[in-house]
This record gives C-alpha cells, structure tokens and sequence, in this order.
C-alpha cells in the first residue's frame, strides 16, 4: 500500500505520477474575513491523471466555489492549486493562457452556458481562436468534437435556441473537448437534465472517461450519479471535507454520521425500499438543516450530529484513514459512526 | 384511485389531440422587429425619410432657402407653396426640410457622444469590480446632479452659439443616465455562465465585452438610443426657441415654431407645419422605441388574450355545471349524465384537455382521481403536461392556455366550466397550492407573520391576535419550531427549506381540502426534501389532506405518494397504485424511466452504461395521432400508429386498478430491459418476481 495521499487514500494508479489536479489548503471567501465563516474551510485533494473524482456537497457546501477558484474565477485567499505541478493559484489571465490550455469547464446550466447571439460553431473555435490554431486544424477539431458527444457535423451551422437542453449540454461537453484537454471540471452537467436525457449524457461522460485519458473534477449533488461514473469521491459539508475514499466504500459503507445522512436522505423509486430507509433514517436523528447556526469553531456537523459531544462543538476533527475502511474520515467519533450506519440503505 | 377505465368504450373511439395542428411557431418573421409592426415601420420610415429628404435638400427644394417673398407673407398652403410661407414671403417646407438636418444632426451626435462615454464605463465598471464601479458610479451621480439645461445655457453665455459643440455638452451630461442604466445590465449579462466559459477559455477582456456582453445589452441599446434622441430633439428645438439655436438666416425647427408662435394669433397655419414636424419625430422615435422593445407585441398579446378571456366568461353556464362547448371537443360522457362515477372521490378529472388558444393541444384526455386522504403523484419528464394538467385544476392556466375539453369534478362540481369569481372562491379555501420557488413564492417587502395572517383573517374572518396566534400554530404544525421569530423575518432571512415550509403553512391558512405541491422539494437540497416530504406525509395523516404532487423525480414518488399518473407526451401512459407501477411498470416508457434511474438496488453492480430511450419527447405540434412513444419504443409495430385506448393494467399490483395506455403491455414476468431491447440485466424490484 503507498503511503496515502492528502485526500487519505492509497492512489489507484500504479505508479507515483504528478496528479493531473491538486488542490492544497484551499481557503476561499466571500466578503471580509471574521465576518462570515469562508465557503470553503482548508480543502485538499488530488486528482490523478485518467482518474475521475466525484466532490459531493448540498448548497453551502462550497462545491461550486472550489470549481471557480479552480479555473480562476474566484481568487482564493489561501492555498494552491497545482496543475500537473504547475501553481496555478493566483495566475493572471494571461498566464492562465499559457499554462491551463488544457483545463476546460462543462457549467450545469446548459441554458446560460451558451452564447445565444454566435452560431455552435463560433461558440466552437472561440477558444482555438484564443490558442492560434490554424484554421483548417480548428475546423478539423470542431467535427471531432461534435462527434466525440454524438451531434451531427453541420449543428456548427446552427444556432443555441435551436437545440435542446441535453443537446446544449453535448455543446457544452464538445466545448471542453475542442482543445484536446487533459483536465475537465464539470460543474452538475446533469443536474439541470431530465431523467432520461440525464442517461445520455452521463453515458456519453462515462464513454470519454473511459477512451480518453481525461482526469475529470465531476461536482455533483446526487450520490448515485457520482457512484456510477467516478472512482473516488470526497464529501463536502460546509467548505470542509467530512469523507474522502473510493466511491464505493463511501457510498455503500460510509463513515462519516453525515454522509451517512446524505445517503439515506436521497429517496430510491422502490416504494418498499424506501419505506425501509425512511424508517432508517428518521431513526438516525440528525438535526434539520436550518434550525440552529453552525458553531463558530470544530465540526461544522456538530449542531446536527446525533453523535456531537463538548470536543465536537471545540476541535476541528482531522481527516485521517477509518478504521478497517480505505477511506478517510474527518469525525472525532467515527469509530460510533459505523456503528450508526444504516443496514440496506446506501446511495 | 377511480380507474377512467369506465370510460373505456368512449375512448377507443376519440380522435387525435383536441384543436387543429398549428402552423405557426415554425416560420417566424424574419425582418427585424423594429418594422414588423405597422407602427415601427412608419416610424422608422418617417426618420429616414426625413434625414434624406434634408440632406437632398438643396436637390429637389422649389426655392432656394433665404428667397423672400414680401407680398406673399403669411400665407396658408397653395400650389405654389405646398406649406404656405412664413413672415417674411419664405417658403415654409423649403426651410423645414433646410432645418431638418441642422436640428437632427447635432442630436444624433449627442447620443452618439452619451452612448461613447456611457457604455465603455459601465462595460470596464462591470468587470472590474468594485472599487472602480464606485468610483465611475460616483463621478456618473456628479453628473446626473447637475441641471442640464442651465449647464448648456451657461456654455451658450461663456462661448457663443455653435450647435454641434452644445449637442456635445449635452452628450457628456445625457452619458451619465446612460451609464447607470447599462452598468446594471452588464453586471447581470456577466453573471451568464457563457461569459465565465469565454474567461476560463482565456479570451481577451475586451473581446469578452465586444462579442458576449454588448450583443445581450443590443435591444436595450436601440431602445435608449431612441429614447435619448426623442429628448435631444426637444432640448434642441427648445434652446432654439429660447433664441439659442443656429443665428437667424439659417432654419432650425425651434426657430421656426419660435416665428409661428409670433403670428400666433393672426396667422395660426405657420405653427401646424412647424410643430406638426416636431411632434411627427419625436413621436416616431418613441413608438420606434417601444417597438423594438416589444412592448407593443406584448400589448397586442395581452388585448388578445383579455379579449378571448372575455368570451370565454360569457358562455352560457348549463345547469349541472358544465359549460357548453363546441360537440367536436366533447367525445367524453355525453352532457346531461354528469354524475361523478365514483361518489367518494374528492377529486375526479375526466377527459381533461388543456391547448394553447388557436394553437396545439398540450395535455390531451387526461384522467385521474382521488380519494380524500389519498396522495397522487403526477410523474412526468419536462414537456410532458403535468404541470400544465395541475395548474388547470384551480384554473390558475397562463394566458393563452385554455381548458378546451372535459371536466375537473371536485367536491360535487364541475371547476372546468365554473366562472372567475366562483373559481376565486375555491382556490386558497378548498384547493391550495406550493410551488417550485418558495423565495419567489414569498413577497419580499412583507414580514412572514404579516404575509401569513392577512389570509387568515381573510378566510377565518379573526382579528388582528387571534390571526397572530394561529399563524404561529401553524407555523408550529409544519415544524418551525421558534414561530416567533420567523413571524417577525423576512423572506430573504430563511433558508430554502424554512421558506418552503412557511408557503406550505400559507397553504394551509385556507384549511383547503386538496394541495397541489408543483414540484416542491426540486429546488431543494436532499436532506431538506427528505424533511418536507415527512411533514406532507404527517399532514396528511394528521389533517385528512389531499396532495397532487407534480416532481419528475420517482424516488420522491416512491416515499409519499399512494397512487401514481406517469405522463408522457400530454397524456397519461400509466396510472395505478405507487407499489403497482413503479414495482411491475406496464409501460415501456415507464420501465425505461425506471431504468435510466442511476440508483441501483442493495447489493447489485453499478451498470456499465445506464439504459437510455432514444431519441427526444415530441413537441405538441408534432404529435402523431397513435401512440406517441412509439417512435422511440423498442416494442413498437404497425399497430402502434393508431389511436390507443387506455386499458386495465393486468397485474396492476395490489389494488388492481390501473390503467395502462399501451397496447405491448409489459407482461408481469417480463424484464423490464428485454423490454427496451438494451442489455442491462437488472430486476426493478429487488425480490418481487410476480
């Protein structure tokens, strides 16, 4: 077993490469310091090349926010981002350009994530524009691009209003692909889609996980989602990790009181599998969302934990390895967190 | 749950989807939206023609501009003076049109000069956040501060007349308004996620402005532009009346009304040409500009649809409750016969169509009910009517949209036929409703507890108190537990969860028989909708509460609801008991939703790809008269294109009484993916073979 990496789990690749994505400390805020807690608290985790890594969080989390601070869209005010090694934590626009050539997005709304004034094709080579790709070779890419997600040749020609939201979100994933990244963060692609254009989608990403080596940061909401198409996860509650580990582990045996709340609070369409687990859960009592404020120092879980004592409310709990599990914890009772876990009910 | 099956025999025999296919919607016009209206057209034909015909003056004008003519002073229109002429024997259309330019000219400047200064500052006061916003917004307020007339006279005082360098003073004051209201749009515009997508693919700030943030900001451009020059035109005309314009052997508009207004009295024809010009332009500039910002389409829309509202309510109201309705959309029960077929049902839909006025249908014979104390999930993709079939219930439809066919029964009559002001009486008492967006649901400007006992004392006639007292009971009854406070905060104080749970207590205010929850828990985060999906279940144990729940989402279906109607396309494709459909689905459609659902079951291995249906659901334009799945269904054959009538569900799980719209049922030993063709071997229900 190789010595673990920051995000508590032995790295799945066979040799110790540079991870593709590594995210060290990260600490990011709205509005002034000492006024309202960061949204995101000292957050790490790699990203190995080829590998996808599912970040799970409800709103508030800080999901989202450490996806922008990713692509520089939102300065962070402590941390590094390293890409293949490469700081790129406060890079200015142009040495952006420069270095993260191959770090693209994939937003989740697939209605404003598309310019509706430029033809697909505009939207298209804008960034091989901005790289100096030739023009025949931008042409070239662009096909590739809008056959690599499944569209035909000539919707290049056509405009954003004509297509629908699972197409615009192909348009989006070709966006990405265009410049032939190594590195995709995919802010909830599929959270705005219906179930079964959801499907496509979400095949599509499992097809370009699976013949490009692509390392892809896959920020979602919905466990089962995240359970199918990424091979690690790392759960997020209030700008802080509470889990990290192989997605099976955390999602079928999670250790943590509130992943183990998240899993059982996503209703199954079994009706008498879901009686089973609402009995479970509503057993397990954890606090509602809103009722009290979280403390201003330890576990931001503790107001809600059916598990919380004094050393909670007072010290932050490191995330260090479970015992006899291969992920890693950030809960001062995790011991008593397996035992609370529920049996059958898992994302 | 009534089966509609006992209508069977009518529906074998009903046509297609109610109302004539619409042509339109395809081909829309394709000039700009400036002159597709008549009065946008004659608007912009009048500037154009009026600059032209200015600057071709010298061309075509009958006589030269200072040509005198003593012994014709005053004189009204005539064959050789089409506007008669003016105090001095001039021709009045030669000097109007001479004036034209010298009074337009310097205003298009103005603007061009306000939209010069205003727009990169707001652009660059966008994106460069803070600091430098404050500071433009600040020097923007200077300006706005200053009185703009005075400023100009002043400018006249210190150098002289010269109209084109006033117009620019006037453009350097008229950039200030300009700025404050594209700031505002071009920080909005830069929320667009496609704005973040051109920065993370690192293109240049001023190609991001030039390519992505000025196109959204065009129309209202051409709106203000407009607007603006409406105002220069008057500003201009009025310093030229003020004696302030071009020195007098040149004609500008001013001067010439300043002229008329002289002779006034005597001679009034000199001010209609005059002023008719000034008046003719800048009204031209306004309807342009309404125009192009649609406002007139909107107009029209609306009068249209006041106008078919007010037919609408005129139709005779025939005794029993139903309203009478052309036989063509009525091939349900026949009119006469309108007992409801089951006596205990709070709510029966029967026949149910819903169409977009002279347009497409877009819920078609739907039919569905309830029994008080019953939970019905309404399951469907977007675009498949559910929310449309809920929303036409307490008729709360958009405009436009109208009930074109059977009947809504609840508690012994008929709401499809029921006039405004008696529906009005329903809603909120008998029939409530949460929606989607709780924050937007909540007005902002009021506290919680205000908002919470106006319909108390609406409904429950109490005064001001004793309302208090039950708003905080009933904030206490969907589990607040410091009412109190909530009742004192505003929305925007609460939380997403919290804010929910105050409309479902709004709801409630009305002690309504039946709540309509259109999608409630979907903009929520799960362990919140895990929460509010407890309190509807305990409301409904506690109270005798009916709910019809509109969620796209299975699993929330699956934990509260009793009976289920999957939709698809505008119609009901399968309805029966929660534990029928979602454990053994007749359906292909309902299998393969079931099936593209990426939960899988305890113990089971995540699927290499997820099963997923071919192909996009139809739009209502486009709806063939058979099944209108078939097109993306495995199962289909050649029969499939004939109208299918809605059957019993054999095997319908315990109860029995489902109905399934398909003439390939799935079989209750058939796997639900030999259904779909795809090969995916996984049972639905975990441990339930027959």
């Amino acid at each position: 077993m190789t010595a673990p990496s920051s995000a508590g789990t032995p790295s799945s690749s066979t040799a110790p490469s540079v991870p593709a994505l590594s995210v060290s400390g990260l600490v990011v805020r709205y509005g002034r310091a000492g006024k309202t807690p960061p949204a995101v608290d000292g957050v790490s985790f790699d990203v190995a090349p080829g590998e996808t890594l599912g970040l799970v969080g409800e709103s508030g989390s800080g999901k989202s926010t450490i996806g922008k601070a990713i692509l520089g869209l939102q300065p962070p005010a402590a941390g590094q981002v390293l890409l293949h090694g490469t700081d790129i934590t406060r890079a200015s626009l142009r040495q952006r350009r420069a270095v993260a050539i191959d770090l693209r997005v994939v937003f989740q709304d697939p209605y404003s994530s598309l310019n509706p004034a430029q033809t697909i094709g505009q939207t298209l080579q804008e960034p091989l524009r901005v790289l100096r790709v030739p023009k025949e070779e931008r042409t070239r890419r662009i096909s590739g691009a809008l056959t690599a997600v499944g569209l035909p040749a000539d919707a290049a020609a056509r405009y954003p209003a004509q297509f629908s939201g699972g197409q615009r979100q192909r348009i989006a994933i070709a966006r990405a692909l265009v410049c032939e990244p190594q590195v995709i963060v995919l802010d909830e692609p599929v959270s705005a889609l219906d179930l079964s254009t959801q499907a496509q989608v979400l095949n599509l990403l499992a097809d370009l996980r699976d013949n490009r080596q692509l390392a892809l940061l896959f920020i979602a909401h919905d466990l089962s989602v995240v359970r199918f198409l990424a091979q690690r996860v790392v759960v997020l509650y209030r700008g802080q990790v509470m889990e990290a580990g192989p997605v099976e582990e955390v999602t079928q045996r999670p250790g943590h009181p509130y992943s183990i709340a998240l899993t059982a609070a996503a209703p199954v369409p079994q009706p008498a599998e879901q009686a089973r687990r609402r009995a479970a859960r509503e057993a397990l009592g954890v606090g509602t969302a809103g009722a009290a404020p979280p403390p201003a120092a330890g576990c931001p879980f503790a107001a809600r934990c059916p598990l919380a004592t004094d050393i909670c409310r007072a010290e932050r709990p490191p995330l260090v390895p479970g015992n006899g599990t291969s992920a890693a914890v950030a809960c001062h009772h995790a011991g008593e967190a397996a035992g609370i876990r529920l049996p059958g009910v898992a994302a | 749950m009534t089966a509609s099956s006992g209508t069977g025999p009518s529906l074998t025999t009903a046509a297609g989807p109610a109302g004539p296919p619409a042509a339109e919607g395809r081909r829309r016009s394709r000039l700009p939206r400036a002159v597709r209206s008549a009065g946008g057209a004659l608007s912009a034909a009048w500037l154009v023609l009026l600059l032209l015909g200015s600057l071709t003056a010298p061309l075509w004008e009958p006589y030269p501009v200072d040509d005198q003519e003593p012994l014709h002073t005053l004189a009204g229109p005539s064959g050789s003076h089409w506007l008669g002429t003016d105090q001095l024997g001039r021709d009045v259309l030669t000097r109007i049109a001479a004036g034209s330019w010298i009074s337009v000219g310097p205003v298009l400047l103005a603007v061009a000069v306000a939209f010069g200064i205003g727009i990169p500052l707001a652009l660059t006061a966008a994106e460069h956040g803070r600091w430098v916003e404050r500071g433009s917004s600040r020097f923007a307020e200077l300006l706005l501060a200053l009185p703009s007339v005075i400023i100009l006279l002043a400018f006249v005082g210190a150098f002289g007349v010269h109209p084109w360098a006033i117009m620019t003073v006037l453009g350097v004051l008229l950039s200030a308004p300009v700025y404050r209201i594209f700031v505002g749009q071009a920080q909005s515009v830069r929320t667009l996620l496609y704005v973040d997508a051109a920065r993370v693919n690192g293109v240049s700030s001023l190609r991001v402005n030039l390519r992505h943030v000025l196109p959204a900001m065009a129309t209202t451009i051409a709106v203000q532009a407009a607007q603006l020059f409406a105002i220069g035109i008057l500003i201009e005309a009025g310093l030229a009346f003020l004696g302030f314009g071009p020195s007098v052997p040149s004609p500008s508009w001013g001067g010439l009304i300043a002229d008329a207004s002289q002779s006034v009295y005597t001679d009034p024809w000199l001010m209609v040409p005059t002023g008719l010009v000034l008046a003719l332009t800048v009204i031209a500039a306004n309807v342009l500009a309404d125009t192009v910002g649609g406002e007139r389409e909107r107009e029209r829309k609306r009068a249209a649809a006041a106008r078919r509202a007010k037919r609408r309510a005129a139709r005779p109201v025939v005794a029993g409750g139903t309203a009478a309705r052309p036989a063509s959309m009525t091939a349900g029960p026949v009119a006469g016969t309108v007992a409801a077929a089951d006596p205990d049902a709070l709510l029966d839909v029967r026949d149910l169509t819903v169409a977009v006025a002279d347009g497409p249908a877009l819920v078609t014979r739907v039919s569905f009910g309830m029994r008080p104390g019953a939970v019905l999930g309404l399951v469907g993709e977007s675009g498949c009517g559910k929310t449309i079939t809920a929303r036409a219930l307490p008729g709360l439809l958009p405009e436009g949209v109208q009930v074109a066919g059977g009947s809504v029964w609840f508690a012994g009559r008929d709401l499809a036929g029921l006039p405004e002001h008696q529906l009005r009486a329903i809603r909120g008492r008998e029939i409530a409703m949460i929606s989607q967006e709780p924050m937007v649901a909540l007005d902002p400007v009021f506290s919680i507890g205000y908002q919470l006992t106006q319909p108390i004392r609406r409904f429950r006639g109490v005064g001001r108190a004793e309302a208090r007292r039950i708003a905080a009971e009933l904030l206490g009854q969907v589990g607040i537990t410091d009412p109190r406070r909530v009742l004192r905060s505003y929305p925007h104080q609460l939380s997403g969860g919290m804010a929910q749970r105050v409309c479902i207590a709004l709801a409630l205010t009305g002690s309504p028989r039946l709540l309509i929850a259109d999608e409630p828990t979907t903009a929520l985060d799960v362990t919140v909708q895990a929460e509010i999906l407890s309190l509807l279940r305990s409301l409904v144990k506690t109270t005798g509460l009916s709910v019809l729940i509109v969620s796209h989402d299975l699993g929330v279906v699956a934990d509260l609801c009793d009976d289920v109607a999957v939709m698809y396309a505008g119609q009901v494709v399968e309805a029966g008991t929660v534990a029928g459909v979602l454990g053994q689905p007749s359906h292909p459609y309902t299998a393969a939703l079931l099936g593209a659902n990426p939960h899988v079951a305890e113990g089971l291995p995540v699927p290499d790809r997820l099963p997923s249906i071919p192909g996009t659901v139809p739009a209502p334009a486009d709806w063939p008269s058979g099944c209108r799945f078939a097109g993306r269904c495995a199962l289909a054959t050649a029969a499939c294109a004939d109208p299918v009538p809605a059957t019993r569900a054999h095997g319908a799980g315990p109860g029995g009484t489902g109905i399934v719209r398909c003439i390939h049922p799935l079989s209750p030993r058939q796997e639900p993916h030999q259904a779909h063709g795809l090969p995916v071997p996984r049972p639905v229900e975990p441990g339930v073979t027959s």
